[in-house]
Formats: structure tokens, sequence, C-alpha cells
């Protein structure tokens, strides 16, 4: 440690004397690139936009964009991030680490809504859409009653529950002395039980062997796909392609479509109307899913449909966390927008 | 017409079955005492030709070594593309991580980014905010370093009990490379830094905006704008064209995709360094910026993905060991569960906050093992055992497990990670 501290030491004597090195490399920054990237947000307010959101427009913009991956009501789906409630649970057995019962400072929720979501679309949402949404997370936590609205006016009067539970890195004192003592060498000790075993536990990924070869095998000689059926072309509905367009949006976080879409959380969903499933290149599906389309699964009208009412109910092993889409007039949208991608 | 065996790529399967083939060969050729098949049968090797140059311009492993590859455990993460692989540590040797076995570890997925397109801003609190182009930065005087990259999260799977059979698994979120950037001091001269500049963000330009605050101390003493890592340029899923590098401190910090460096008063408390990576105690209080890697080791060989398969006699143990508060001059090693131990044989550069390579060679009489591996860094700090951790940290703690490892080898050879008193 004392050398770590005479480094510290040296730098700091250093950080005085950074004048310019005179290089001449690089150009000075516009103050629109500067306003451009500097978007980060600190715990004293530095750095927040001009604006305002309140808890019901957060709610919309959250049952939208957001409650796919974390839940309605911030609770999180399958393995994704739970992001309310979790009070008292800190000192027990499984500590629940949320905004609410964890996170020190609300500038955090800003300021990574802002810059990292939502996943797959990060960077998207204007200053009163994210303030809106860091409102709806408070009310999500009990912090703030159904009528509150969120600016840059009132930020920091927010408090939050766990901000005075965190603390700096204080190893040097309670670690690096008791771990810095003579080690012993031999008989160390009278006698040495097995007390905990992985293989009990057992979730290890696969067994080392030729396991994979044999998946692979399998699914090579899975039977081809059957042939997608000849599909009469029919003219779109426009107006409802503009209709599914808009509730596509909550598709987007993890499902791209048209020229230079990509897999990304969901495969590209070019030309998935009417043929079979699990044939998207390079995009690895649920096994249930995989063995959905190996039997002949087509997407068509009624499988989508049923599908997108409720994708665990419809397949409960699929990949696609989506809490579903209630309205069969807004499935009926995306099913006829999803037509518009036909390559 | 020249008769080649290229395209002969055998499975690792046909690999085994061969290699079991051979084995019975021997045991009968022996009986009619004339030799091991492998040298009396001409290979087909020893005859046809071989690849020509140029069959790949890229040049990859031996079919042989197909197995050889980075891992993830599913059950971790929701999906792939915020989640995190791990490197082979018990397929390699030496020090230094071969590039496409590095881990990953992506909250964005992997950024894909035009070098030409690429800017690093430097902005906040100097005498001139500037930008670099990737040409910029190679003008600048260039160093080259070897350093170790550790997860935070490292060992974290483990830190209740054994869970993962496999230092693939318990480890493997590491990697040790020489990478050529330009010191981080230098572009901060460029710009130069206020007096009460004494924060700095670095920021990524992936789907996450990684954020990481670092103090300037920290970010003026031995942090590098890299490049390069084992000479070639950087991997896109370690952050092409450039990171930061922050010798010895969680992986978490070394910005990948790199693109602003804002100089501050005061930490910025993002994300990855509340929410996340930060060491819940038993009280309730939660320990934050805990930077620097303690001293740690991990037994390579064997363990539960590399038996021992040669039977008793003659056997080599082998591990890694590491220390983000400079070099590795020790290792110990018991085969007891730590009744006795013995001074490993260290090999290999010992470079400060770079990974280390440990050997211990004896003989194995064919009975149980219970191997361990405990690192003494040049500070004077002993790897301390999980039960010592815990009694400091709770039972809740994750991150910055660095305890030291147990593998139980049966009489066959077959490794478990287990833990014992």
């Amino acid at each position: 440690m004392s050398k770590f501290l005479k480094i510290v030491a040296g730098a700091a004597l250093l950080s005085a004397t950074t004048a310019h090195a005179e290089t001449g490399l690089g150009r000075v920054a516009t103050p629109a690139e500067v306003a451009a990237w500097d978007i980060d947000i600190r715990p004293d307010g530095k750095g927040l936009p001009e604006g305002s959101g309140d808890v019901y427009t957060g709610e919309e913009i959250w049952l939208e964009q957001c409650s796919v991956c974390h839940g309605d009501f911030a609770e999180g789906t399958d393995r994704w991030p739970v992001l309310a409630g979790g009070f008292g649970t800190l000192t027990g057995d499984r500590p629940v680490k949320t905004i609410g019962s964890y996170w020190p400072y609300l500038s955090t929720v800003y300021d990574y809504v802002n810059r990292a979501m939502p996943f797959g679309n990060a960077q998207s949402l204007e200053p009163d859409q994210v303030y809106a949404l860091t409102a709806y997370l408070l009310y999500s936590n009990d912090l703030v009653d159904d009528d509150f609205e969120l600016s840059n006016e009132n930020f920091l009067d927010v408090e939050m529950p766990n901000a005075d539970n965190f603390f700096m890195d204080d190893r040097a004192d309670t670690e690096l002395p008791i771990f810095s003592q003579e080690a012993c060498m031999t008989d160390c000790k009278d006698s040495v039980e097995i007390t905990k075993r992985a293989a009990v536990v057992d979730v290890t990924p696969e067994t080392e062997g030729g396991d994979e070869t044999e998946e692979a095998a399998a699914v090579e000689e899975a039977p081809a796909p059957a042939e997608t059926p000849a599909v009469e072309e029919a003219a779109l509905d426009m107006a409802l392609v503009a209709e599914g367009e808009k509730n596509f949006r909550q598709c987007k976080s993890c499902h791209q479509v048209g020229d230079g879409a990509k897999n990304r959380t969901g495969p590209i969903l070019n030309g998935v109307y009417n043929n079979a499933a699990a044939t998207v290149e390079g995009f690895r599906y649920s096994s249930d899913m995989a063995d959905a389309g190996a039997g002949g699964l087509i997407w068509d009208d009624a499988e989508l449909t049923a599908f997108l009412a409720n994708p665990k109910d419809y397949m409960a092993g699929t990949k696609m966390t989506f809490r579903g889409v209630r309205d069969e007039a807004d499935i009926a949208g995306i099913i006829e927008y999803l037509k518009s991608f036909p390559e | 017409m020249i008769d080649q065996f290229k395209g002969m790529k055998p499975s690792r399967r046909a690999f085994l079955r061969g290699a079991a083939a051979t084995g019975v060969a021997a045991v009968g050729t022996k009986a009619a005492a004339e030799g091991e098949a492998a040298i009396l049968n001409k290979q087909p090797w020893n005859q046809s030709l071989g690849a020509g140059v140029d069959e790949a311009p890229y040049g990859m492993p031996s079919p042989f070594e197909a197995g050889v590859v980075r891992k993830n455990v599913p059950w971790l993460t929701a999906e792939s593309i915020s989640s995190i692989n791990f490197t082979p540590l018990h397929e390699l040797d030496g020090i230094i991580t071969p590039n496409g076995l590095c881990f990953e570890r992506h909250h964005g997925g992997v950024a894909e980014v035009d070098p030409a397109e690429h800017r690093i801003m430097i902005n906040g609190l100097v005498d001139r905010e500037l930008v670099f182009t990737m040409e910029d930065l190679k003008r600048f005087p260039r160093e080259n370093h070897v350093y170790f990259l550790e997860c935070a999260a490292n060992s974290g799977m483990e830190w209740r009990g054994a869970q993962l059979n496999g230092c693939q698994f318990t480890h493997g979120m590491i990697h040790n490379v020489m990478y050529t950037g330009v010191p981080l001091r230098l572009l901060l001269e460029e710009a130069g830094v206020k007096t009460e500049g004494k924060w700095l963000l670095a920021e990524g330009a992936d789907a996450a905006g990684m954020t990481r605050s670092i103090p300037m101390e920290k970010a003026l003493d031995d942090c590098l704008v890299a490049f390069k890592m084992n000479g070639e340029a950087l991997r896109a899923e370690q952050g092409y064209p450039v990171r930061l590098v922050v010798p010895g401190w969680e992986g978490n910090m070394w910005v990948k995709w790199l693109r602003r460096l804002e100089v501050g008063d005061e930490p910025w408390h993002h994300r990855e360094e509340t929410s996340k990576y930060t060491d819940l105690l038993g009280d309730g209080q939660a320990r934050r910026f805990t930077w620097e890697m303690d001293a740690k080791s991990v037994i390579t060989n064997p363990s539960p993905q590399a038996p021992i398969t040669h039977g008793k006699g003659r056997t080599v143990i082998t591990g890694v060991a590491w220390s983000g508060r400079g070099t590795i001059p020790r290792v110990d090693v018991t085969i007891d569960g730590g009744v006795n131990w013995v001074e490993a044989r260290m090999s290999g550069p010992s470079l400060d906050k770079s990974m280390h390579r440990f050997y211990y060679e004896f003989d194995w009489d064919g009975s149980p093992l219970l191997l361990q591996s405990r690192a003494h860094d040049s500070t004077g700090y002993v790897q301390p055992t999980k039960d010592q951790l815990r009694a400091v940290r709770g039972l809740n703690s994750i991150y910055h497990n660095n305890g030291i490892q147990t593998w139980a080898v049966n009489s066959d050879g077959v490794a478990e990670n287990v833990e014992i008193s």
C-alpha cells in the first residue's frame, strides 16, 4: 500500500504542472460539438437540461418503451433489472438493489435513462420524456405521489432513501493490514473437510466432451422447414401500415426492419410474414422456437396474432421477453406493417 | 495432380475417436513387440502436401484446437448483448492472452466504429477543449505495456459458495495483453487541466454510452489511450479503434470505444459506479470506488475442465496470479487443502500489474488432492481465503472476490470446484 500512496502523491504533484505541452496536435472543439456530446449529469444537478415531466406522462412512455424488459411496474421481467421495491432487503438473505432501495443519487437515473435507454434505441428521448420517466420511476418506488411533476427546478429536492449508505473504499484500513501478515507454510491446520461442492449446485453450462458436436449434427439433420406456401400478392392497406408503424415502436428496442436491418436482441423481421419461423440467419433462437420452425411453423395471420397477443403463453420457451399487445386491432396493424417488408 | 489433404478438418469428436483408436492400436502392436502405430504407420501428413501460403490470410488455430474458445453462462444475463463470456484459462499458458480469446463484457453490444469517423474529445475544466482524430492520436509518443484487465465481477458467482465447475467460469473474466497507446497524461497536458480539475469522466461511443469517473491522480499516473493489443489493432469487442487502459483497476473503468474525456471537480456517480460495481456489505452499507484489484491467483491445470488424464506419476500444476498493486514475486501451492504449502516456481516476465505464471511439478501418488494457490504481491499482501473475505464483507457482496480457489481432484484425476474448512 505504501508504494501506491507514493505513486498517488507523485501524481498529485504532476497535476499542478499540466501546462500546455504544445504539440499542436488536435484542434479546438466548437461549442456545438461539446454541447452535442456533453450530456452527463452529476448529483449536484450539473448538466440537467431545462424541462419537466409528470408521473402520468412517464407511465405512458414506460408502457410503450420500457415495460417490455422492466415490467409494467418496474418489477423486471426474466433477468432484466428490477427497478422498483426491494426496501429493507439490503441486509437480508436476498438483497434487491433497485433505484429506490439502493441507488444513492437521482441524477444517476436521469443520466442513465438519457444516455443508454431505451435498450437498442439509446439517446432517442427528449428531456421532458426523461424527466417524466424519472418521475414514474420515483412513483414506482413509492417515493412520490401520482400527481408529482419532476423538473430541473425541483430535481435536487428529491431525497433518495439509501443516499447515506455509501462510503469510500476503506480496504486500506479494514483489509490490507489483516491480509498482509506472514503466511503459514507447514502444519497450518489439524483437519480439512469439504464444505461446499459445485457439483451439488450443478449450474455449469454444458459438460466437456462431444455434446456440442452431437447437438450441431442434430440441427443439421433436422427436417427442412416446410415449403413456404405460395402467397397471393395482396395489396397493402397503407392506413393500417401507418397505424402499425406507430405500434411497432414498442418492438423496435429489440427488432429491426428495412434496409440495413441487423439482428439485435431479436431477429430481423424483414420477410417474417407468411414465412417459416426461426429462419433468420445468424440469430440464435430459443430451442423451442428453432424446433417450431423446423417442425413447420409458418408465421401467418393466425399464428402471428396469437404470438403477439401473449408470447410466453403461445410459446413458453421463447426468448421474446414482451408482455404482448392487448388490442387485436393493434396486432393487425403491426402485422400489416411487417407485410410491408417482404424481403 | 498433387494430392493434398487440405479441407480435412477433423471434428473434436473425430479427433478423440482417432486418439482412442491409436491407443488401442498401440496396445495391440506392443503385444506384437513392434511398436506404436503413430510411429510404425505413415500418417497422411507425412506423405500428402499441405495447404499453401495464403490459404488463410489471417491465420487461425489448428482445427484440433477448435474447442479452445470463449464461453458464456447463459443463465447469468437476460441475453447476450448486455452480457459476458469467459477466457479459457485452462487452455492457455505463459502470460499473454491471445486476442481472440480475451473475455468480452458489453453493456450495449459490440459497437462497430469506423475509425475515420471516430473522434476523441477533451472538455470541461481544461484550458482548451480539444478534438483528436485517430491520426492525431498516433502522432503522440507511444508506449508499450503488458497489463491484466480483470472484471470486478470475476469470481462473483462464487461469493457465497462453489458454483461453477471450471476456472474458465470461476476466473475467466480476465485477460492479459500488451497495449500500445498514448499516455493519457500527454492528451490532458495538451488540453491543459485547470487546477480545480480533480476528476475525469471517460465515455464510450457505444449504445450503452459507458461512463466512469476516474481520479485525476490515476489519469496522470499510468493510464493509456490504447489502439493496439498484442501488436495488432484492438479487436472490435475490445473497443476498436481506441480504449482506455487503467492499469490494475477494475475492468469496467477501461472504457471501450473511448470518445470523450471530461475534466471536472467532482465524480459523476454514474450507474456503473453506484448501482453496479459497489460492494454491499453485511450491514447494508456499500463500499464505492473499490478500484484496485486485490492480489489473486488460480490453478488453471488441473481444474474441472482440465482433469489429470495421465494417471499417477509426474504431474504439472500450473496457474496464473496477478495484483492491481504491483508484481507477484511469490505464489504458494498446497495439494492437501492448506495443511502444508510449497513455493511454486515463477516463470516468464514479472511485470507491474500484469499476469504472472507459476508451476509446481510433483509425483502424484494417485490419492485425492485438495489444490489451492495463494498469491503474494509486491506490497506484502497475501491472497486471503474466501472465509476471510466473508468475515469482513458479509455474504451479500459480489464484486472484487479475490479469495483462494480450491479444486478437489479425485483418484481418477477428475477435478471439482469446492470449498473447504
